[in-house]
This record gives C-alpha cells, structure tokens and sequence, in this order.
C-alpha cells in the first residue's frame, strides 16, 4: 500500500464511511471567534462567550436534527463547552449518533509575490493538538485551503503550497486518530464561466490527490469537502442540473473511487439553492462510486440565526427552523427533496460574501 | 474542464467505452518484428512476412473468437495486411465489431545515470503517423511505458519521465482520433512481496493520473493497461487469486478516477489459465468498480494456439480451436462467470514469464 500503516486505520475507515451514510451530512459549526461575531453581529448579538455557547446549544439540542447528521465541526471553544444544564457538547453529539470534529487550521496568510493569492497555516504542533482534541472526543477535522480564480489565478505555487499543506495536516490527523476532512475551497468571487470553474477545480482537485499519494495519506480515511462547480458570483446563474452534471464531472475525473464521501461546502450559496443543488447531484444517474453528502454552516444556520436573534423566547421556533434545513439536506442526499420546505425568513437569500474569510 | 477541446470527442468516448464492454477484451496481437521472431523461433517457424500475415490472419478469422474481442493492436505492418482472398484486416475486424489498435510507441531507451531504468521513445512527427494510421482504421493505439521494482526502483525520474511521456502521447492520440491506451507496466521480476507492489503500482498511477490532467487527456476517451498487483516472480509466497484480485482493485480505487470506462489488464509472464483466473477473481470482488476491469492479452491469449499451429497449414483448425478457447475464457472472466473449464490447450498453464521482458 502506498498508505502508510495508522494504528487507527480501521477506525478511521469506519468514522469516513459513517459520515457519509445515505441521510446524513455534517453541520459545519467551526465559526472562530471573529467569524461568529460577524454573523452575531447581523442580528445584533453581543460576541460573549455565553453567547456563543448558548448558540451552539441551541442548534445541537434542536429537536430532530441530528438524526439527519453524521458529524458537526466545532470550533476549538466548543469543544469543550457544555449545555446549560451542565452536560459537554460532544456527549451530547455522541449520544445523538453525531461524530464531533475540530477545525485545526489556523487561518489564512498571503503568498509573496502572488495577487492575494494565500496559503493556509497551522501544521506547528498539529499532532499534539490533534492527540488532545481526539481525547476530548473529536474524530474528525477540518482544515480550509483556499484558492481564488482571477486572470492568472490560481497559479502553480498556490496550488502547490494549498495542495501539499492540506496533505501534510491529513496524515498528521491520521496518525492521531482523526478523520481528515480535506478542503481546498476555489471561492465563487469573478465573472468566470461554469466552464472556467470546472477547469480550475479539476486542476485544483488533482493537485490535491497527487499530493495525498506523496503523503502516504490513507484515502478510505478522509473525505473531500470541495466547492460545487458553478459560475461566478458577477457570472449569469444555471440550473441545477447543470451544476450537478460539471460538479460530478470534475470528480469523476479526479476523486479516486477509495474516497467514501465527498461533503460539499455551500460557498455563498442560499440555503435553498445549496440544498437544491445537492438534490440535482444525488438524482443523476452517472458513475458515483463516494456519497455526496454536505457539510453546510452558513447554508445550515442563516434562518435559524434570524429566528433565533439572540433571544431566549426564540429558541423553539429556532430551531424548528433549523431541522427544516436539516431534513431537506438529509433528503437531498437522496434526491428525494421536493423544494418543499418551509422556507425560513431568509432561506433563499444569497449568503455571499466577497472574498469570503472565515 | 481542464482536458482540451478535441473535435474527436464524442468519438474517443464511445470507443472508449466499447473497448470496456462486458463480455470483451483486447487481444495484443502488436508484436514487433523482432519479437514475434523469438515466438516464431520457439516453435521452429521462419520469420518472414508470409508467416507472419499466416498467424496473424488464423487469429482474426477464428470462427466465433471475434464475438469476445472489442478491439485488437496490430503492429503497423499487420495494419496495411490483407487476408489471403485479399481482404484487409482492419475490414474483417471492423466486420466484426472489432476495433483496430495501433502500437505507436519505438520501444525503451535507457535513462543514463539509473540503475537500468527506462523511458520510452516514439514522440517525434507521432501527431502525422497517428493521423496517417486513423486514415487507414485504426481507432485506438497503445504506449508501453516500462518500471521495474528494486532497491531504489523505480525512481523519481523513471516515475515522472514515463508519466509524462505516456501524458503527451496520450493527448497527441486524442487530437488525432485514436483512444491511447495508457500501458504503465511494473515489471513482474524480483523477489519483493505483494504489498510492495502494490505500494509501487499506487505511486506510479498516482503519478500518471496527475501527468494526464497536467497535459489536459480526456479521460473518458482513454483506456489504462496496468499489472495487475502480484508478488514478484522470485518471491517465496504465492498469492491466491482472490488476494490479487483485492489488493488490484484496491490499488486502482485509489488512483484511477471514475471517469476511465475501462482498465484493460496486462498479463506480464502469467500462463494463459492464472491469467484468466485472476481477472476471474478481480470482477467477482466486491468493492466499488466504476471502470469495467477486462483484458488486453498477448502472450496469454496466444501461447496454446501458436503452439497447435506450429507453422502449419493443416494445423491452423485445431490453433483456432485453441484460441477460441481462451478468448472465450477469457470472455467469461470479465464477467466473473468463468468455472475454470477451458479446455486446458498445451501449455495454458505454462509460465509466460520472461526476464527483464522487452517486447
């Protein structure tokens, strides 16, 4: 095997192929400190610890919605919080049959000599952090490379550096136990086709795989959170059929068939459209030997913030809110969705924010 | 996408994808002069061109073999050969539904400063004689890049310089209208175990996969001929064919995106029967298998027949019936039905094998 030999492979194996059982998804709730303040801060929330806590307790005691999960990311300070009456999150998530993650990287810096192209950080003491991290219950992580299109964008180094970083993090986390889920966003931000896009990603995803076999990285135990492939932001919308078919394309060609799930990230995506365009994946008949699940935040928990706006006397219609998404990406999953959920206040608002950094 | 935009596309994918069919395989029948000298001399034949359109001719005219064969690679002066009522061959497989192949590559050159390692040749002016050989039916070609498993083999640069030859010849194919057959082989030789190889098979097509995108290949209009994962022929253990057939498929599952219709295996030095066999086992494991797993043999297609004919006219009957024999097998194996029935023709369980083997 070209994989190296992890203690925890057989482990690692059945946590992947568990996130990507038929049905279920992950809610990515990794929002770091700065990141929450914003979306806190559009319902006018203060950016306090018991805030934040309060928060999380409401989307993972939301009736209901974590039968249609398979993992949620956490953000280090979650990690190790507990509901208010006094019992951990992750107890919580395991006990709903929900795997906790961890979102290890540590953010973005800029390439030298690049247009604002960047690289991702975090590989310092990783392994120590995933060791702890694995003893306080997580048994996954996630950690964002980013790549942007523009007129000589991306270029090689950037694809290099996001590619052999994110396949250095992910057999760090193998060797410590954690499923690594892989990401190397390609943002939405640019007037480019949808044709553009899948050029790009297929480059980007190729890189990335090239990158995972030079790392002895054990494939049956990661999974791929990619962008869909669509057109720009500044660039005319399509159909959803349309996106699934280039989307499912790009990975035909590039995500060997040993990658059990791939989750897709919902970009700036609305929370309908995402669901959607899940839905249109699930219901092409084409070779699709890896689930196609998703691993939503934004797309996730838009509504439910606006329900919720920080008020105690919220939380109920909250989160009733919250498993309206839930199930229509569980069934989106399937390609069963109708386009029949209740649309929360906000639901189909586009979540797109320029040059997005979170 | 990140592949080029050939006006041979739609063409290059259905060929692809008939070349995979269930039920079919490739018969090699591409060996040089100087190759099929050597068959030739071990069954006392003279290598002249009569005998070779002899051969060549008893197996593309096997009553009923054509039915299991999608697709054949002739070398290119079989290309221009005719039958001896005057009929082209490339007419009696096209009658057939049977896609003619070219090998198109000039064999290996050693890479200086390595330890025996090779590239392979064959890029010059590659562009006019693939238009040239598309001009005369060919459909498909075939590029034998060769590695071999050592101390410090293969090495980086054998990796490389072979991925990316196989990467440029495959898109020259492309733009001019024939599927490239993808022939990264892992020579059998030595004494190393199967995880070893199945180490090094990851790494090469990992490798190859990245050359081909890099150079912007259609895929879907593609073929890929790898080893299957064995041990080495010197090795101490023996794998069952179920342990080939796993470690195999795994290693493809890793490396081979979806979007190749089909991977037509190699037969290195196997017999004619293991060869079978182990395809057999490889298309009854359960695992996920989106490229159909078929064959493109030489030497195990056509050792027992060459063996019947001996160069004989009266022969040529009891040759066909042998061939017949192990297309049909081999037929059954792409669809995990074979029952090791095969009537056994002399030598189908001889070792193929042969070191260090330049073809």
């Amino acid at each position: 095997m070209s994989a190296f030999t992890s203690k925890f492979a057989d482990e690692l194996i059945a946590n992947a192929a568990y996130i990507g059982t038929p049905g279920k998804g992950i809610l990515a709730a990794d929002e770091s400190t700065g990141t929450i303040g914003k979306r806190l801060a559009s319902i006018n929330v203060e950016n306090v610890e018991s805030n934040r806590r309060a928060l999380r307790e409401l989307l993972f005691t939301a009736p209901g919605a974590l039968p249609c999960l398979s993992g949620v990311i956490l953000f280090e300070e979650t990690l190790y919080q507990k509901s208010s009456d006094g019992k951990l999150f992750v107890d919580i998530l395991k006990e709903g049959g929900v795997l906790p993650g961890i979102k290890v990287d540590k953010g973005t810096v800029e390439l030298a000599g690049t247009n604002g192209e960047t690289t991702t950080q975090g590989l310092d003491g990783l392994g120590e952090r995933c060791k702890k991290y694995y003893e306080a219950g997580a048994r996954f992580a996630k950690w964002r490379a980013v790549l942007k299109i523009g007129e000589n964008e991306p270029s090689e180094l950037s694809i290099h550096e996001n590619a052999y970083g994110l396949a250095r993090y992910a057999v760090i986390c193998q060797e410590n136990g954690l499923v690594p889920i892989v990401e190397p966003e390609i943002l939405v931000d640019g007037s480019h086709d949808i044709h553009k896009c899948a050029a790009v990603t297929e480059r980007v995803l190729a890189a990335c795989y090239k990158a995972l076999s030079d790392h002895h990285v054990l494939l049956e135990g990661t999974l791929l959170k990619p962008n869909m492939v669509t057109p720009g932001s500044d660039s005319a919308k399509v159909a959803p059929e349309v996106i699934a078919e280039h989307t499912v394309r790009a990975l035909q060609r590039t995500v060997p068939a040993a990658v059990p799930a791939i989750v897709f990230l919902s970009g700036g995506q609305s929370e309908e459209e995402a669901t959607k365009n899940l839905n249109a994946m699930n219901q092409l008949k084409t070779k699709k030997p890896w689930s196609l699940s998703f691993s939503f935040g934004r797309a996730l928990q838009q509504s439910t913030l606006k329900t919720w706006a920080g008020k105690e006397e919220n939380v109920k219609a909250a989160q009733e809110a919250l498993y309206v998404r839930c199930k229509a990406n569980s069934e989106a999953t399937l390609g069963t969705y109708k386009g029949d959920a209740k649309l929360g206040d906000g639901a189909a608002e586009s979540l797109h924010v320029k040059d997005y950094k979170y």
